[in-house]
């Protein structure tokens, strides 16, 4: 093909020019497909339960992303701030992961257990209340928005399809009791996603208001979860080295 | 040089300079000139560069693995060295153990384990490290609820820098308040006491700080207080001094941390404002930190925490 032609050519240019920039973006996340060690072997990590899965919902669709990154970096500083540094395996059943790169607030990779249940509630309605130098907006209606878990076993299949093992057949449900025991299995059967979800919001009633489930119990009992699942004293300091 | 003599020249380069060959719209060529020198050394020395980095470090994707590079780190594990190609979180496993900082931070850390209280609060050294390593932990644990400064929130989480314990001022039962937190409980009174007593035991609280109220109204209020009718001396003391072991403040500093009394406007304002909390009572809770810090960490947060209020 000679050079004139594709200098004359406006159509075939953007097509070479596309096909020549997205070998850099292949070459440095292709591999990380097939390469062995990229998820690290961990026990504790498993899929959210429907009530996290919808917190985790709210917590995209409020943008806390745009201020908040979940993801300790492998630094000392970090690792004295937040704890443990970030593994892949935490965020592998994420679609789409929440890593982000923007910390105006704090990171929140480990922020589970942290706080109580209360704190998190007023904190997410009225920030300053606690915390009088903080800019984050205040979340008020959380508290008074049911939520909507009417689709929620479609969202689990959907995550599903894209590698998520919440389970439909008695077979994937039995494999999901011996890799997550019982209890989670129980927790990740589409089937029975939305009698869960309420059992858990009932259960353990997120946001104290034990009358109706609200986006808050969701979003609260997902922050609860959020780098909890991994119990870190179970491996020694260089484990995790090992895998890059 | 005049603007005739430049011109002159610009037409003799561009008969001279070689082009690329391509015409558009009939006359639009491309000059095709050498690029600089130094452009094209700073480009080699890139793809030097480049071929050195990947002899080093892990860089080229083979099959199921990638070449590891021949760069190494040693750290330890459980005694034992381990030595691994270079990668990020070997690095940090041996900046936690070897770095300068860490080694000097560890140093200190070792320095104020061994050291009592009394020791700590005593020694400049320790204490300017107390005092700048637990700021960092307050800031992480702490200070969501008790603020930056340790000021707290009236009403809901207790002022640390004031002369004011609930719980006990000294090292020991601010370690124990860290280590395992507290339930703090006053019950509500409202089925037990009459409007009218509420009103009356706040008119005697608020007389055992100098507010003045009226005489009858308090003196009602301190038989209440003593009696078995209130019952507050039983966690409150005979005199309203407190008692560490229940959590119950002393009455008589007019230190408020739970309502706002000296901020009251006027003496109706605060009677209403201590006779509505006895009536609802409160509960709080203060989790406990023992699985969560390490020893040296509550320790120092200790040390720390006694030094911003004055401890006892």
């Amino acid at each position: 093909m000679k050079h004139e032609s594709v200098e004359t050519n406006a159509g075939l240019l953007i097509i070479l020019t596309l096909a020549v920039i997205s070998v850099g973006g292949l070459v440095e996340i292709v591999p990380l497909f097939y390469i062995d060690d990229t998820i690290e072997e961990v026990d504790g990590v498993r899929p959210y339960t429907p009530l996290e899965q919808r917190g985790r919902d709210i917590f995209v669709r409020e943008g806390c992303y745009t201020c908040h990154s979940q993801m300790v970096r492998p630094f000392r500083d970090e690792m004295l701030r937040y704890g443990h540094y970030s593994l892949a395996a935490e965020s592998m059943y994420d679609h789409p992961f929440q890593w982000g790169s923007k910390r105006t607030g704090p990171d929140l990779a480990r922020v589970g257990g942290k706080y109580s249940n209360e704190w998190h509630v007023q904190h997410l309605i009225d920030p300053r209340s606690l915390l009088p130098e903080s800019i984050m907006p205040g979340y008020p209606w959380l508290a008074t928005t049911p939520l909507d878990y009417s689709d929620i076993a479609a969202r689990m299949r959907a995550l599903k399809r894209v590698g998520v093992p919440y389970s439909i057949t008695e077979e994937e449900y039995e494999s999901n009791v011996e890799k997550f025991g019982e209890q989670h299995a129980r927790m990740f059967d589409i089937n029975n996603a939305e009698e869960m979800l309420i059992e858990q919001a009932q259960e353990e009633n997120f946001d104290g208001d034990s009358s109706f489930i609200s986006e808050m119990d969701a979003l609260v009992a997902y922050l609860q979860v959020l780098g909890t699942m991994v119990d870190f004293s179970e491996y020694d300091d260089g484990h995790f080295a090992e895998f890059r | 040089m005049s603007t005739q003599d430049n011109h002159d020249k610009n037409q003799g380069d561009k008969n001279q300079v070689e082009t690329t060959g391509h015409v558009w719209d009939g006359d639009l060529q491309e000059y095709n000139n050498p690029l600089p020198r130094w452009w094209l050394w700073g480009f080699y020395a890139t793809v030097v560069f480049a071929l050195v980095y990947w002899l080093i470090y892990p860089a080229w994707p083979i099959g199921d693995s990638f070449t590891k590079g021949f760069a190494t780190i040693t750290y330890e594990v459980g005694g034992e060295e381990r030595t691994t190609h270079w990668n990020t979180r070997a690095l940090l496993a041996r900046d936690m153990q070897t770095g300068e900082y860490a080694v000097r931070q560890r140093e200190m850390l070792e320095q104020v384990a061994a050291q009592d209280y009394e020791t700590i609060l005593a020694d400049a050294d320790s204490m300017s490290f107390v005092n700048a390593y637990a700021q960092g932990s307050f800031g992480t644990w702490c200070a969501a609820c008790h603020q930056v400064g340790g000021a707290g929130v009236i009403g809901q989480y207790p002022n640390l820098r004031n002369d004011h314990w609930k719980w006990g001022g000294t090292v020991d039962q601010i370690e124990q308040t860290i280590r395992e937190g507290r339930m703090g409980f006053m019950p509500a009174f409202r089925d037990t006491l009459s409007s009218d007593q509420l009103n009356e035991v706040a008119a005697y609280v608020l007389s055992l700080n100098d507010y003045d109220v009226d005489s009858d109204m308090s003196d009602a209020g301190e038989r209440i207080f003593t009696g078995m009718e209130g019952g507050c001396f039983q966690c409150h003391g005979e005199d309203g001094q407190g008692l560490a072991s229940q959590g119950a403040p002393n009455l008589t500093n007019n230190i408020w941390g739970l309502i706002d009394v000296p901020g009251a406007d006027s003496d109706s304002e605060r009677l209403r404002l201590v006779a509505n909390f006895v009536r609802d009572g409160i509960q709080r809770e203060m989790p406990a930190f023992a699985d969560r810090l390490s020893d040296e960490e509550i320790k120092m947060l200790t040390a720390y925490v006694h030094s911003l209020g004055g401890g006892q």
